[in-house]
């Protein structure tokens, strides 16, 4: 008998390995072309049209407190679904689905600092990596605060 | 309606039908009150409360058609002329009306009736309708004064009014027989029969599909724009006659499917009679409400986004604005106070006015409530116009009625009207007149779905402005910006027909590209959309205008909502995204409109020091005479600067005139103005010399071109030739020589050279008088 399991989207962010539940993903799409917009917060990179619906896009390295990516490499979309429709988390590059067991989850350590601390929800210490999960409602919230 | 069987459908037909009949209901009640005769009124009050009757009886819900049916015992009666209606009885068959609503929703929600206890209601109904059977010759009043004896000398002359009344219902009844001789022996059939012929016509929608075909047709629409760009750049003649088809058709379609959710903002005001009856019986006071225009149409959504904040500014006007009828009468109005609902459409908008004729808001009052509450600081609320004070009442936390009565005067009514009708694309505004009333003004999209709007370009980024917020484009030559474009006090202005016109700089406002100064785009062609905020106008500067489009409104994501500038999205031609600007966001963010509601008292104080600072000065229109003699004029007083051909002049009644749009307009000049009191009327003739061509009178040899400035007096206008117009500047006047000649106030020093300040006020009289004189001459 297995232990209780999640399954994580994972993706990518400066080297760091991230995940998000796969029920709160919509879908995942390649770099998309934005329509910046003055006066935010410079968390939100832009407008993205999906499919007639406009998806405003967070730079995840942004939010995180993390240097921006190279000019030349073009992030990908990880579209949330949320209770107030969807948004788009920036990523450098995306992961597999993978399936964690619960037992491996541990909370955030006190030492961390910074942005990062109010959105990591936790720690899944796979065996050769650590998952950093993020609580995606806090992302989305943290940057409204911001503008 | 949770699950999809048969039953379910028939109750749920039953609660609409039901619902709307009780809206019908409550509007003919408060009707009939006000017309006690009016018996068709009653008949289909009759006929309504039947129906539900009717239906329920045969659906099982035994409450609802107990209370229903002692409702239309007591009509019945009343419909006979066996009783005559009175306040107590509207009183108890509104109740009746709440049950029945009460219980149709508890049916809605839980599939019965709900526990309550009629039985009160019940026997308030049964108590009127045997109060006092008053055979039909008698007179109405009784049913409820039962036991008071009866005074026949007083009584005699009520009961020959009553008596078309009567006749009247004698005539009426034959329409309504059908419905009330079939009742008792198959109510079954009722509903069937109480409906109208209409129902064959129209179906019911539910608003979800309604709605999402709204958006497929949103998408059509977009859809289009990207074919039609294409064909336009293949030029293939097929493709593009099947694109102008496409075009035809979508257009068409959007129509009607924007048509289907259109409806009358009658639907909304059928509740405010009733709402306004309680107010008023509530608060001791008498309101009639008036409506016009409720054939308004406007779309769902936008009606439901308006009718709370509807229902309160009424509620608000009976509870605040009318005045107690002793008040009334000591002010010596009417006892019953008047409320106005107005509704019309107006340059693609929808306005509604809610106006009374009430006390009015007492601003005094107003400041010093913001004062005491710590809203404004004492000098500022000095400083404020009766309008700003008026609009105080926008302010969250604040109310102007003394006592908080149950209905309002918690004072977070006004601030959110004002949030909901904005965030619709609305405009809400008050005007009070102290002794008479007070009007609140709305301005609303009929639609929010599809709006037309210009697309422009600045730095880069594509943006929409609205189209009912634009007056007019202008474009300013390379070359010519720099010398149009004017500066007062660090703000950019340009004069578009001599007034000046605020201008705001797009790139600049969002922040794009900060270093760009005014001088660097000196060079380039300048393009200036000229918008309207509120009642400001103020001159948007972007580097591109393109086109006017088709746009789909789409929301933004709640990370970008808190920024006012945009009032949405929508996606262009190409697949990309374009923001949408909100007009009066950004004109608050430019600072072209105040706004009272988000300043902090510091920044708010150190502004109004500057406003005073600016008050003090005037703007000045600075001309020159031929002698080289500098004037000035008050462009406030300007109607218009104009210029023309010398050879237009023609001469009427004496008098130098030109035609101007359709009118004639007289021309003074100043020399003959001036030299009027200064050497006498020798002048007069001497001016003529000069205009009939000779070129040897005083003014030298005048100019191709006569500059004129035009002053406005009531339906009149007013010319005056001036030899130059020099420039328009903002300066403190300090008048040095108050001068004691008529036509100039005195001299002051402008732009460090003496100037002398024309009377323009005398000028105009002058003019009139002049009429006078020369009406008198020529006779």
């Amino acid at each position: 008998m297995s232990a209780q399991t999640k399954q994580f989207c994972t993706f990518f962010l400066e080297g760091h390995y991230f995940g998000v539940p796969v029920q709160q993903v919509q879908e995942v799409l390649r770099y998309q072309e934005m329509t910046e917009v003055p006066l935010v917060s410079s968390v939100v990179r832009g407008l993205i049209n999906l499919r007639g619906q406009i998806i405003t896009a967070v730079d995840l390295r942004r939010q995180l407190g993390m240097t921006d990516r190279p000019e030349k490499q073009k992030p990908m979309n990880v579209i949330m679904r949320t209770a107030d429709g969807a948004f788009s988390l920036l990523v450098d590059e995306i992961g597999d689905v993978i399936e964690v067991e619960d037992n491996t989850f541990e909370p955030p350590p006190d030492t961390l600092q910074g942005m990062a601390k109010g959105m990591l929800r936790g720690v899944h210490k796979l065996p050769n990596r650590l998952l950093l999960i993020l609580d995606s409602e806090r992302t989305a919230k943290l940057s409204d605060a911001e503008a | 309606m949770m699950e999809s069987n048969g039953d379910n459908q028939i109750v749920q037909e039953f609660l609409i039908e039901s619902y709307e009949n009780l809206d019908n209901l409550e509007r003919e009640l408060v009707t009939l009150e006000s017309h006690p005769d009016d018996m068709k009124a009653l008949a289909s009050i009759f006929r309504m409360i039947h129906t539900i009757k009717g239906t329920c009886g045969f659906l099982g819900f035994g409450k609802l058609e107990k209370v229903a049916h002692v409702g239309e015992s007591l009509l019945s009666r009343l419909r006979d002329g066996e009783l005559k209606l009175t306040p107590e009885m509207t009183t108890a068959l509104l109740k009746t009306a709440d049950a029945i609503r009460q219980m149709l929703s508890s049916i809605e929600a839980n599939g019965n009736e709900g526990e309550r206890n009629d039985q009160e209601l019940i026997a308030t109904l049964t108590r009127m309708q045997y109060a006092k059977n008053v055979t039909p010759p008698n007179p109405p009043e009784l049913p409820i004064a039962a036991g008071k004896p009866l005074d026949e000398g007083l009584l005699e002359p009520e009961v020959t009014p009553e008596d078309p009344a009567r006749n009247a219902t004698a005539y009426v009844e034959p329409a309504s027989d059908h419905a009330v001789a079939t009742s008792s022996i198959e109510p079954v059939a009722h509903p069937v029969a109480g409906k109208s012929q209409a129902s064959e016509s129209t179906i019911r929608v539910d608003v979800g599909l309604l709605d999402k075909l709204m958006n497929l047709v949103g998408e059509l629409v977009l859809a289009r724009n990207q074919i039609l760009q294409f064909t336009n750049s293949l030029g293939h003649n097929g493709l593009l006659a099947t694109g102008q088809r496409l075009n035809l058709i979508t257009t068409e379609l959007q129509e009607g499917v924007m048509k289907t959710r259109m409806q009358p903002i009658g639907n909304v005001w059928t509740k405010f009679p009733r709402t306004v009856r309680d107010v008023a019986t509530h608060c001791g006071k008498l309101v009639r409400i008036e409506m016009e225009g409720r054939e308004t149409e406007l779309d769902k959504t936008i009606i439901e986004a308006i009718k709370d904040p509807l229902m309160h500014m009424v509620r608000n006007a009976v509870d605040h604005g009318v005045e107690r009828p002793e008040a009334r009468r000591a002010a010596g109005k009417a006892e019953e106070g008047r409320l106005l609902l107005r509704a019309y459409h107006e340059g693609g908008q929808v306005n509604i006015e809610i106006s009374d004729d009430g006390a009015g808001i007492d601003c005094a009052r107003l400041r010093a409530k913001a004062i005491k509450r710590g809203l404004i600081t004492a000098e500022q609320a000095e400083r404020m116009s009766d309008r700003e004070s008026v609009n105080l009442i926008f302010h969250p936390g604040l109310s102007t009625a003394e006592q908080i009565s149950n209905v309002s005067g918690r004072g977070v009514g006004m601030d959110v009207v004002r949030t909901n009708i904005e965030k619709i694309g609305g405009t809400v505004d008050v005007s009070s007149a102290p002794g008479l009333g007070t009007t609140v003004r709305m301005k609303i999209p009929l639609t929010l779905a599809i709006i037309p709007a210009l697309i422009v370009t600045s730095a880069r980024g594509r943006y929409a402005i609205p189209q009912v917020s634009l007056l007019e484009l202008l474009r300013l030559k390379a070359g010519e910006a720099s010398s149009k474009i004017e500066q007062v006090q660090g703000s950019h202005v340009y004069r578009l027909r001599g007034r000046l016109l605020p201008l705001v700089y797009l790139d600049r406002e969002l922040k794009r590209c900060p270093e760009k100064d005014g001088a660097a785009g000196a060079h380039k062609a300048v393009n200036i959309v000229v918008l309207q905020a509120d009642d400001r106008q103020f001159g948007l500067v972007v580097d591109e205008i393109n086109d006017t489009e088709e746009i789909v409104v789409k929301p933004l994501g709640k990370q970008i909502k808190s920024v006012s500038t945009f009032a949405g999205a929508t996606i262009m031609g190409d697949g990309k995204v374009a923001l949408i600007l909100d007009v009066l966001g950004l004109a608050q963010r430019a600072h072209v409109v105040g706004e009272v509601r988000e300043r902090s008292a510091v920044e708010d104080a150190d502004r109004a020091a500057k406003k005073e600072a600016e008050q003090a000065r005037q703007t000045l229109l600075l001309i020159q005479e031929a002698h080289g003699e500098r004037m000035a004029i008050p462009l406030s007083l300007i109607a218009r600067l104009e210029e023309f051909n010398r050879d237009a002049v023609e001469r009427a009644g004496g008098q130098e005139v030109v035609q101007y749009r359709g009118h004639i307009l007289p021309l003074m000049r100043i020399a003959e103005y001036l030299g009027k009191h200064r050497n006498g009327s020798a002048v007069k003739s001497h001016a003529a010399a000069t205009t009939t061509g000779s070129g040897s009178g005083t003014a030298g040899a005048e100019p191709e071109k006569l500059q004129v400035v035009v002053f406005r007096q009531g339906e009149k206008n007013v010319g005056l030739v001036v030899h130059r117009i020099l420039d328009i500047v903002e300066e403190k006047i300090v008048l040095e020589h108050p001068s004691h000649d008529e036509g100039i106030h005195g001299s002051a020093v402008v732009q460090n050279k003496v100037t002398d300040l024309l009377d323009i006020e005398d000028l105009l009289q002058r003019e009139m008088d002049e009429e006078l004189v020369g009406a008198g001459d020529r006779r």
